[in-house]
């Protein structure tokens, strides 16, 4: 636990020194904002379904890119060469790069917490599907970022695990647009396989406990996944 | 300290390292040489547990490294051939995070840093970010993180390979000074270095072990024979019959211009090819000794006979 910690720290600490995590956060705010304020004063609501809905693809892409340095800069600079003969588990340098930047994603959506302050001064919102939506934005996001985080497990190049993976991200999140086409049984499991299946209820102020289980369950995969292909690197 | 036992690794098909079996006692400094290729980082990444060994084992200690992994790990303090830094880290932030890791006392590492910063002359650096540092201070800090945790074992792969000559002294007496307290194994390519740091040596070649010995033994073996290269402006044939009827010296060869002349250690026949020189009225352009090269070593150990045992 320690050393999951420490690792965790370091992650985030330099994500701070770098511009990639201002950058980052600062198209989500710009972006989500603008989809937050169009929502807003067009249909005089008084929710953030306007920020969840972008919101929730922005994740995604915005995890791959947080993500992609964290394994693969290590492969290229070779300090990834301390990691492995450090007294340290494989499963503990994951789990401390995966809160590392889990770590930033929150701070990105804590800065977001304006939007339903805006709406509490202005307004009487419904606080529920708000709740609801930051739960569903987070599960979204550990899911984003583990997968980030196994794309960037197999490759010395960020762009290709940044693509990498965009592209798995990418497939589970239409895997449910793609059941409409499929018999009916296989459609089920497409749909229950979707990423953006499971968001809506979320946005709704809806707790679906097999939501839940499914954004950890992907999360657990990847990291899991993660975990092997680090420990695959010391058998070539 | 350290048991090497039927170690084999392969990448894919090719053979790196060949059933090597090798140990190194407690507070030893010994020398892995051989030329590029052969095997020497290999070796020493399936030490330190970043690789794993397709055969074999190693024990560190009491530790295998295929049971005990972590703990063998938490033993040895790692610097390898290129330099492994977090450049947007400063020095201090960056010995922290590994003294973190290797599980240095909470309370001790911050006097840890400052000793080790000392050690390794990092003084006037201990703030700056590490990218901007020169070749030789990264090379410092490389040191200073593999000595953090006070490691039992010092496994340092080529430590003296493209820094400046002051540095390349610098760094051979730390390691000298590190060699007291820990056992430590190094590799390189650099033969005086071997003669100066190391007490016994291990040559490999194409994954093999070819010569281990104790550096005195290696040194005769490799001043078997004195060379000397003349370069004179004569007849060949006359020069190369007068000078192999010169007492002492046993073989003359003829090559580029140059002449190669090999006696026993103990001889010096050079006042006396002077004589012969000036008695048969030819030009001494150039006389000089010769060290024999890694090359040579190789050459005489693999085609000359089996190495001793």
């Amino acid at each position: 636990m320690k050393n999951i910690t420490t690792i965790a720290i370091k992650e985030f600490k330099s994500y701070l020194s770098s511009p990639m995590a201002y950058v980052v956060s600062g198209i989500f705010l710009a972006l989500t904002g603008f989809f937050f304020s169009i929502s807003s004063a067009t249909y005089f609501e008084t929710s953030i379904r306007g920020f969840l809905g972008i919101g929730s693809i922005l994740l995604l892409l915005l995890a791959a890119v947080l993500t992609m340095r964290l394994l693969a800069e290590e492969r290229k600079l070779g300090t990834l060469e301390l990691l492995l003969t450090a007294p340290l588990r494989d499963s503990e340098i994951i789990l401390g790069k995966f809160f590392g930047s889990l770590g930033i994603l929150a701070a990105m959506l804590v800065l977001t917490f304006y939007y339903p302050i805006l709406l509490l001064i202005f307004g009487d919102p419904d606080i529920g599907p708000i709740i609801t939506g930051y739960i569903g934005l987070l599960l979204l996001g550990c899911t984003a970022l583990a997968v980030g985080l196994f794309a960037s497990s197999l490759t010395s190049n960020q762009i290709v695990a940044a693509v990498v993976a965009g592209g798995i991200l990418g497939a589970l999140w239409f895997a449910g647009s793609a059941a409409g086409l499929l018999p009916t049984a296989l459609a089920e499991i497409f749909n229950y396989l979707s990423l953006s299946t499971h968001f809506p209820d979320f946005m709704t102020g809806i707790i679906d406990t097999r939501s839940i289980i499914y954004y950890l369950s992907i999360t657990a995969l990847f990291l899991f996944l993660a975990t092997r292909s680090l420990e695959n690197s010391r058998w070539n | 300290m350290i048991r090497v036992e039927n170690l084999t690794k392969y990448y894919g098909k090719r053979l790196a390292v060949d059933n090597i079996s090798f140990n190194v006692e407690k507070g030893e400094i010994v020398g892995l040489l051989g030329p590029n290729a052969a095997g020497k980082t290999t070796t020493m990444r399936m030490i330190t547990g970043f690789l794993a060994p397709s055969q074999g084992n190693i024990w560190v200690s009491d530790y295998d490294i295929r049971n005990h992994s972590l703990e063998a790990r938490q033993l040895i303090g790692y610097l390898p051939e290129a330099v492994p830094l977090y450049t947007d880290m400063t020095v201090t932030s960056y010995l922290d995070f590994l003294a973190r890791i290797r599980k240095v006392d909470k309370n001790t590492i911050k006097s840890r840093i400052e000793e080790v910063i000392n050690i390794c002359h990092l003084e006037e650096y201990a703030n700056s970010i590490i990218g901007k540092l020169s070749k030789g201070y990264r090379q410092r800090v490389g040191v200073a993180q593999a000595i953090i945790h006070k490691p039992k074992v010092l496994i340092l792969d080529e430590p003296t390979i493209g820094i400046d000559p002051l540095q390349v002294a610098m760094t051979r007496q730390l390691i000298r000074e590190l060699g007291k307290e820990s056992t430590v194994i190094l590799s390189t390519h650099i033969l005086p270095e071997v003669s100066m740091l190391c007490e016994r040596v291990i040559i490999i070649n194409e994954g093999k072990i070819i010569a281990e010995d104790r550096i005195e033994h290696l040194s005769s073996l490799i001043s078997g024979s004195k060379r000397i290269r003349l370069e004179v402006e004569g007849p060949s044939k006359e020069v190369t019959d007068r000078l192999s009827r010169i007492k002492g010296i046993l073989k003359v060869s003829y090559e580029n211009h140059h002449y190669i002349i090999e006696c026993p250690p103990q001889q010096d026949p050079r006042a006396k090819i002077m004589e012969t020189m000036v008695q048969n009225g030819w030009t001494l352009l150039s006389l000089e000794s010769i060290d024999m090269s890694l090359e040579d070593i190789f050459l005489k150990l693999t085609t000359e006979e089996e190495p001793g045992e």
